[in-house]
């Protein structure tokens, strides 16, 4: 630093154990929740230390039933999620790969529209849209379907103009090397860019996991199946419960659950999360 | 626009490549938009079977209604709080962190993980913990405020409640576009500065602050469309915009008004409205970001 202030190190380490505190506490609190049984939550506050109630808690859910007041065992839900989540990330990096490739590699008619019918979708969230895609899908008989949860989500701008940015940044030389040694395109996408994209694709991996397992309305609107609910949309079904209090310590431990692989892959694989949040906004 | 200096001459296959992507944004993105553009000039009958134009009348009927212009209110409430909220936390923790030498990137660890946590995951954890029985919150508040906190009953409650969420999730993005922002900065300014007398806060307010005015506007965009959009399912997680209509944003009130009023045609209206506000949006972003990629 520019010069040696002791007490401003010491303010900026407070402060950032004090944040460090406030982005963990709701998190914690929900880990120890998980631990206790029903009847801890019935009066007084919240527990702050753990209980001994965590194997029961979790086997519960994993079990399901009305035990755990859950109308689906927690593992469907966690591998619909897992399915949708996967689905989307290599749906999505496919789908962008190829199309950056038509429009940097090829000059055709209509390249500059099609470019921005890419663009646009930038400015559709489905949020705006909510109605009219809910009834493409269910005219295209997609609801309650895997098609239904991955497929309207896999076209994707950003991922697009990325792998664009990519690929103009590789030297014109490699594709005329390999036009010299007779490779036509496919195999110049297959042998040299996608090799040389490797990087970017594990970091735009990372980001679009946790996008896709993070989908909340879009499950809440194509799925009405049980068999079909992911482990975010089905929490809220499960905190709703009209008749009786809810069973905190089941809700939490889903949570924790349904926060877990996300959690796991942003902490474990930093470096790729950080390059890949910075190159999709670019 | 950019291409190659050389260039395959194959003229089926670019087609073919972008076909899915095509397909799908024709299908999924296009022609819904399109459709909720003809809807908000449409009104439905009752049975859902004759549909007459009525031109702007969807509109008009929106702008006169206090339910609507209460949803502007609060999403307005809702978003400067938000934005200014999670923008102001993590602009303090990446300054910390930009003092540390060898400490920084554990603290960057423990600081960005929320990024994955699910926005309606978020929405479920401050619920737990400002549930007015059993919360804690509640607890610490009435006993060293004598506040009685009810965000079931209490709008100004509520809004902090969503508010308090949808800030947590989003400040570890701020945090790491800020950290990345100071690091660009260059040291030999500040030490400049420093030299020259400045203290540490008048070198935040005369150098750093300017030189970080690009990350933070395009932080300030990119949260703005958060709190207006991706926050939906903050807000249906937690108060799903009650009590008596205290959260109950945009995003929220076309959701409602769609699926749960069977509303149709004010819904649409509602759609284009917002798909208006998205394209002002990320066309101010993207003006933006020309002008700041310059390598």
């Amino acid at each position: 630093m520019v010069e040696n202030q002791r007490w401003l190190d010491y303010l900026a380490h407070a402060v950032l154990i004090l944040g460090v505190v406030i982005v963990a506490f709701p998190v914690y609190v929900a880990v120890i929740a998980s631990t206790h049984a029903p009847t801890a939550f019935t009066s007084g506050t919240i527990p702050l230390l753990p209980g001994g109630n965590a194997v029961e808690t979790y086997t519960g859910v994993f079990e399901g039933g009305i035990a755990s007041q859950m109308s689906v065992p927690i593992g469907v839900m966690m591998t619909n999620s897992m399915i949708m989540a996967l689905a989307i990330a290599f749906g999505k990096i496919v789908i962008s790969i190829l199309s950056a490739f038509a429009i940097v590699y090829f000059r055709f008619p209509f390249r500059v529209l099609a470019f921005w019918m890419i663009f646009i979708t930038l400015m559709l969230p489905v949020e705006v849209r909510i109605v009219p895609t809910f009834e493409v899908i269910s005219n295209l008989n997609m609801l309650n379907s895997y098609y239904g949860l991955t497929v309207p989500l896999m076209a994707s701008a950003t991922a697009t103009f990325l792998f664009r940015q990519v690929f103009l940044t590789i030297p014109d030389e490699m594709m005329e090397a390999a036009r010299i040694d007779g490779a036509g395109p496919m195999k110049f996408f297959k042998d040299i860019l996608l090799p040389m994209s490797q990087t970017n694709i594990a970091a735009l991996f990372v980001i679009l996991f946790i996008y896709g397992w993070n989908q909340y309305l879009w499950p809440i609107l194509v799925t009405t199946d049980d068999s079909y609910q992911t482990i975010v949309a089905g929490i809220k079904r499960m905190a709703d419960v009209v008749d009786s209090e809810p069973l905190w310590n089941s809700i939490m431990s889903v949570t924790v659950l349904a926060m877990l692989p996300p959690v796991a892959v942003v902490i474990f694989m930093q470096r790729l999360f950080v390059k890949g949040l910075v190159d999709s906004e670019k | 626009m950019q291409t190659k200096r050389t260039i395959f001459g194959n003229k089926g296959l670019p087609y073919l490549l972008l076909a899915p992507q095509l397909i799908i944004t024709g299908i999924f993105f296009l022609w819904p938009a399109a459709q909720a553009v003809r809807q908000s000039f449409l009104r439905e009958d009752a049975f859902g079977l004759n549909f007459t134009f009525v031109g702007l009348r969807n509109y008009e009927r929106l702008l006169d209604s206090p339910e609507y212009l209460n949803a502007i209110k609060v999403t307005v409430i809702f978003s400067i709080s938000t934005v200014i909220l999670a923008l102001g936390v993590s602009l303090v923790l990446a300054l910390a962190v930009d003092r540390m030498i060898r400490s920084g990137r554990a603290y960057t660890t423990l600081l960005v993980w929320p990024y994955a946590v699910a926005p309606a995951v978020a929405g479920i954890l401050w619920w737990f913990i400002f549930n007015p029985t059993i919360g804690i919150m509640p607890y610490v508040l009435e006993t060293f405020f004598g506040y009685d906190w009810n965000h079931l009953l209490t709008p100004s409650d509520a809004m902090i409640l969503v508010v308090v969420a949808a800030a947590w999730k989003q400040i570890s993005y701020n945090f790491l576009f800020f950290v990345a922002g100071l690091q660009s900065i260059p040291n030999s300014l500040r030490e400049a500065a420093a030299i020259d007398g400045a203290g540490p806060f008048k070198r935040f307010w005369t150098i750093t602050l300017p030189l970080l005015s690009p990350t933070t506007f395009f932080l300030l965009v990119v949260n703005i469309v958060y709190t207006l959009f991706e926050t939906f399912a903050v807000i249906d997680a937690t108060t799903e915009g009650g009590p008596a209509q205290a959260t109950n944003i945009l995003v929220y009130k076309v959701f409602r008004d769609g699926f749960v009023g069977l509303n149709f045609g004010s819904s649409a209206a509602q759609s284009v409205i917002l798909m208006g506000l998205v394209i002002v949006l990320t066309f101010v972003q993207f003006r933006f970001v020309e002008r700041r990629v310059t390598y």
